[in-house]
């Protein structure tokens, strides 16, 4: 049974002027053990669909309008509020984009930390001598330096990259089946950037916790993951093991994205992808790349291309390679 | 602040179109403007509009004094035998000048210290000026402007006069707080460098970025300084008797309740009225306003 | 400190505005028949004759020791007169403040939990109209309504006549009723504290639950509040704890400023309630061009003004650490 499935996942906001369409049919899947990679490009709906596998997308004005999420076999959507709890505690755990947004300024590290473990282990009972002694750990995992010290801090005293181990801190501490990173890197000095990402890497490792890495780099991916989607306007275009995708890109979005790094080596300056991501409140029809897309059909047009398998592990959403 | 752009007037014009745009869609902003401008018609026409304008001043009829609402006088008469809804509308007359005038004097004077000082900021003459407005602003604004009143002589002009004493600090303090924060982003730096005046520079590079604040304030003000006006007069600072003054009535009003009632709660009700339609019509512009800038 | 500096000038400021009046103030004390020598010796006590930093170094000399010089409305020291009224208006404002934040903070939660619904509309809308009303028009509304109308509270001063004050202790009725045991008297001095207290509060109230509501909406929103959701922390220790503390934080930062905007409204409330206070004392000197007495209720005035600010700013700074530590925020 895999870790994580979500099939066919349709996600909007209901905002002023109409519905924002953001996930159109979301297929993803995680075995255990697994580090996968999600990228695309801001605002094509990666947060959106890690945010609704956790259910924590503020309600109104989000809607789930179709699909499923299974965690474990279990469909988690209809899920009520004490079994989500569950779920979140050991279940799956997150790391959002901007680690200052993530932490509550207003309470010290400590607090926030001893509340993660101790709700963690929902029916187990903790005492207060075992939450420290387990907070502290997780400082230490992360690599802080005297973490007595540092459960007493507030997060305006911290740099962007310690609160960023923090917040993997608190997400490693409850010992979950699966996590989910979005962008932990992004917001953080380039010199960081990468020794977080190491770090991160030994601690799933480690923990053998399943990852879905969520990202816009298309290096961070190649490093770092072991199978990659590719996602486009709300749902997925391309998905592989990172070196096939890599050698072989087959959408032509993806083969648009490889192009638009700069090389240093070879000829050639990059080229963009000419357009841009479609508007929520009114997507093209059928696949939503087609508006931009040099190889576009009139079928494109009119379906929603679904995968298409071209060898073991490599799906491309794309009517190119229909048969 | 999400970046802050240089303005020009062609770019001004197209945002005000946009402005009035969005401003129209807002329904409360709708009826805070229409509410302003019924008042303003009932004032500035007044005399043809009040059933009875011979009743604003000096007036006596005592046969009908003391009449509760009717169909005659809607809103009774007092104890003179006036008419209270056309020495109501007349009363409009007073808030509105006091607004006016207050502001337009406060206003100019407020904000060419707060850019002065705000530009200027780190020397002595921003330490000056901002010691200044604290003093100033140490006492709630009705007590200061209770206490000037009272050792001039009780009139409306005094009483406006006072006023704008006591409120000019805040538009410097606004101003100053936006100038100084502003002074030194790139196009201000920018006309620096090319030799521009330092007049110059305070009124066209600093100014335009913060009329929409200003604006905002002015309106949002308009209704507490006719509130602060009325406080006055019911004190007996201000408008003197037989001058219909919102505040006045509600003061002599006061004296009739609880027989009398509705002497008092009409005028009342009048300031309210008038305060409530100036702050949703202010609420209205900031929200046009700072919208924009996003 | 910056703040002494503050009200150092705000007393030459008004001193000057005081000295500056037309009219002979000793002629006004003593009446148009008092003997030209009385009143000649008059001015030489008050040193009207000198000029005005004299008149202001006496003064000032004077304040220090605490002696603001004699009323020239009461005959009595002006020390005296304060003596007398600041506690009856410290009641009532204190009453006031309790009220209008304690309230203020329940109903914007109320708002808040209950977004978009009807009690969160009916708070909006009620808190709107009760921004733009000024305290003394609450004051009549309430003095018709409660007071005349349905007779359910009294309309006049502290305390009812047929009640026995009790002893003097702190000079708050409702205080010294409890120490003495009186609690028919600590009823009627609440009693008596509900209408004007109610006038003066409603509006920062209204003002308070706005703020209180547009914080937490905006916080619910935040990544915080998301995270601590996913780690499976309880919704209601969320909202009690995480999302309280960090909400409350803009209330309580315009609680002085509300605070103070109320100071200057109690004088009108006082005088509608015959309340026996600081303020109501402060429009009888003022309408009878008393000097001394003027200056020092300003004085004092600015004084709780300052306190309230000083407290407001402890309390804050106790609950926020970003501005205790005043480290730089990144973005």
């Amino acid at each position: 049974m895999r870790l994580l499935e979500i099939r066919e996942l349709r996600v909007g906001f209901n905002v002023y002027g109409g519905t924002l369409n953001v996930l159109n049919g979301v297929n993803l899947h995680l075995n255990e053990g697994e580090k996968v990679g999600l990228v695309g490009e801001t605002g094509c709906g990666k947060t959106t669909t890690a945010k609704s596998t956790l259910r924590i997308l503020p309600m109104p004005p989000a809607e789930v309008f179709g699909g499923e999420i299974l965690f474990n076999g279990t469909d988690v959507l209809p899920l009520g509020q004490k079994e989500m709890r569950k779920i979140h505690a050991t279940g799956i755990s997150m790391i959002f984009q901007d680690p200052t947004a993530s932490l509550n300024p207003v309470f010290t590290i400590g607090d926030q930390l001893r509340d993660t473990i101790r709700y963690a282990g929902i029916d187990g009972h903790i005492t207060k001598k075992e939450i420290h002694e387990r907070a502290v750990l997780s400082l230490h995992d992360v690599h802080l330096p005297d973490p007595e010290r540092m459960l007493k801090n507030y997060p305006i005293q911290l740099s962007g990259g310690m609160r960023q181990r923090i917040c993997i801190a608190m997400a490693l501490a409850t010992q979950s089946q699966l996590l989910i990173a979005d962008e932990p890197t992004t917001s953080l000095d380039v010199t960081i950037q990468a020794q977080v990402l190491r770090l991160l890497g030994e601690l799933v490792e480690q923990k053998e916790t399943s990852t879905i890495l969520i990202t816009h780099s298309l290096g961070v991916v190649r490093e770092w993951t072991q199978r990659v989607y590719v996602m486009y306007a709300g749902s997925m275009v391309e998905t592989a093991q990172t070196a096939d995708l890599f050698h072989n890109p087959l959408h032509p979005y993806t083969e648009g994205l490889m192009k638009a790094v700069p090389r240093l080596t070879g000829e050639g300056i990059a080229e963009g992808i000419s357009g841009r991501i479609p508007d929520y409140l009114n997507p093209p029809g059928g696949c939503r790349f087609h508006p931009r897309c040099p190889h576009v059909m009139k079928v494109c047009r009119e379906e929603k291309p679904p995968y298409f398998t071209v060898d073991a592990d490599h799906q491309v959403a794309c009517f190119l390679f229909k048969g | 602040m999400a970046g802050i752009k240089k303005k020009d007037l062609s770019h001004t014009w197209e945002k005000i179109k946009k402005s009035w745009y969005k401003f129209s869609k807002n329904p409360l902003s709708i009826i805070g403007a229409t509410i302003v401008l019924l008042i303003m018609c009932l004032a500035i026409f007044a005399p043809f509009v009040a059933p009875y304008p011979e009743h604003a001043g000096n007036f006596v009829d005592f046969r009908n004094a003391s009449q509760p609402p009717s169909l005659h006088h809607l809103f009774g008469t007092d104890v003179f035998g006036r008419d209270i809804l056309s020495r109501v509308f007349f009363g409009f007359r007073f808030s509105l000048v006091m607004g006016f005038v207050v502001i337009s004097l406060t206003a100019p004077v407020g904000v060419t210290l707060g850019l002065i000082a705000g530009y200027m900021k780190g020397t002595w003459v921003d330490t000056l000026v901002m010691r200044l407005t604290d003093i100033f602003v140490a006492v709630p604004p009705l007590v200061l402007a209770l206490a000037v009143t009272s050792i001039l002589k009780p009139s409306v002009f005094n009483a406006m006069m006072a006023v704008s004493l006591m409120w000019w600090p805040w538009y410097c303090r606004l101003v100053y707080g936006i100038a100084s924060s502003i002074k030194n982003e790139f196009f201000v730096q920018a006309a620096e460098v090319t030799g521009s005046g330092k007049l110059h520079i305070i009124f066209s590079e600093i100014l335009p970025n913060c009329l929409g604040p200003i604006l905002t304030k002015i309106s949002l003000d308009m209704g507490w300084v006719i509130l602060i006006g009325s406080a006055l007069s019911f004190v007996g600072l201000g408008a003197q008797p037989p001058t219909p003054d919102l505040g006045t009535m509600v003061a002599d009003g006061g004296k009739y309740m609880p027989d009398q009632w509705w002497m008092a709660v009409f005028p009342a009700f009048a300031i309210m009225f008038v305060v409530f339609g100036f702050n949703i019509l202010g609420d209205g512009i900031r929200d046009m306003l700072e919208v924009e800038e996003g | 400190m910056h703040s002494i500096f503050v009200l150092l000038g705000l007393s030459v400021l008004v001193f000057l505005i005081a000295r500056v009046m037309p009219g002979d103030p000793a002629r006004m004390a003593l009446g148009p028949r008092a003997p030209e020598n009385v009143v000649e010796k008059f001015r030489e006590d008050l040193h009207l004759n000198k000029p005005i930093y004299v008149q202001y170094y006496y003064w000032l000399k004077g304040a220090l020791r605490g002696d603001f010089g004699t009323s020239l409305f009461t005959k009595r020291s002006v020390a005296d007169d304060i003596r007398e009224f600041f506690p009856a208006t410290l009641e009532l404002m204190l009453f006031t403040g309790i009220v209008m934040s304690v309230m203020g903070i329940l109903l914007g939660v109320l708002s808040a939990r209950h977004a978009n619904k009807w009690q969160d509309n009916v708070v909006r809308v009620v808190s709107y109209m009760g921004v733009c009303t000024p305290a003394f028009v609450f004051a009549i509304l309430f003095l018709l309504l409660f007071g005349y109308v349905l007779n359910l509270l009294p309309t006049i001063g502290r305390l009812s006549p047929w009640i026995d004050h009790p002893r003097k202790i702190t000079g708050f009725m409702t205080i010294d009723s409890l120490i003495a045991g009186n609690f028919a008297a600590f009823w009627d001095a609440l009693k008596h504290l509900i209408m004007p207290g109610l006038a003066l509060a409603l509006g920062p109230m209204a003002q308070e639950a706005r703020i209180t509501r547009s914080s937490m909406t905006e916080n619910l929103q935040r990544d915080f509040i998301a995270l601590e959701r996913s780690q499976a922390i309880p919704e209601r220790r969320i909202m009690s704890r995480y999302l309280m503390r960090i909400s409350i934080i803009p209330t309580v930062s315009v609680l002085g400023l509300d605070f103070a905007s109320q100071l200057g409204w109690a004088f009108l409330v006082e005088l509608i309630f015959n309340w026996p206070g600081i303020s109501r004392y402060g429009i009888n000197v003022m309408l009878h061009k008393d000097l001394n007495a003027i200056v020092a209720v300003i004085m004092i005035i600015g004084l709780m003004f300052l306190v309230v600010n000083i407290i407001v700013d402890i309390i804050v700074a106790w609950i926020d650490p970003r501005i205790r530590l005043g480290a730089e925020r990144s973005t």
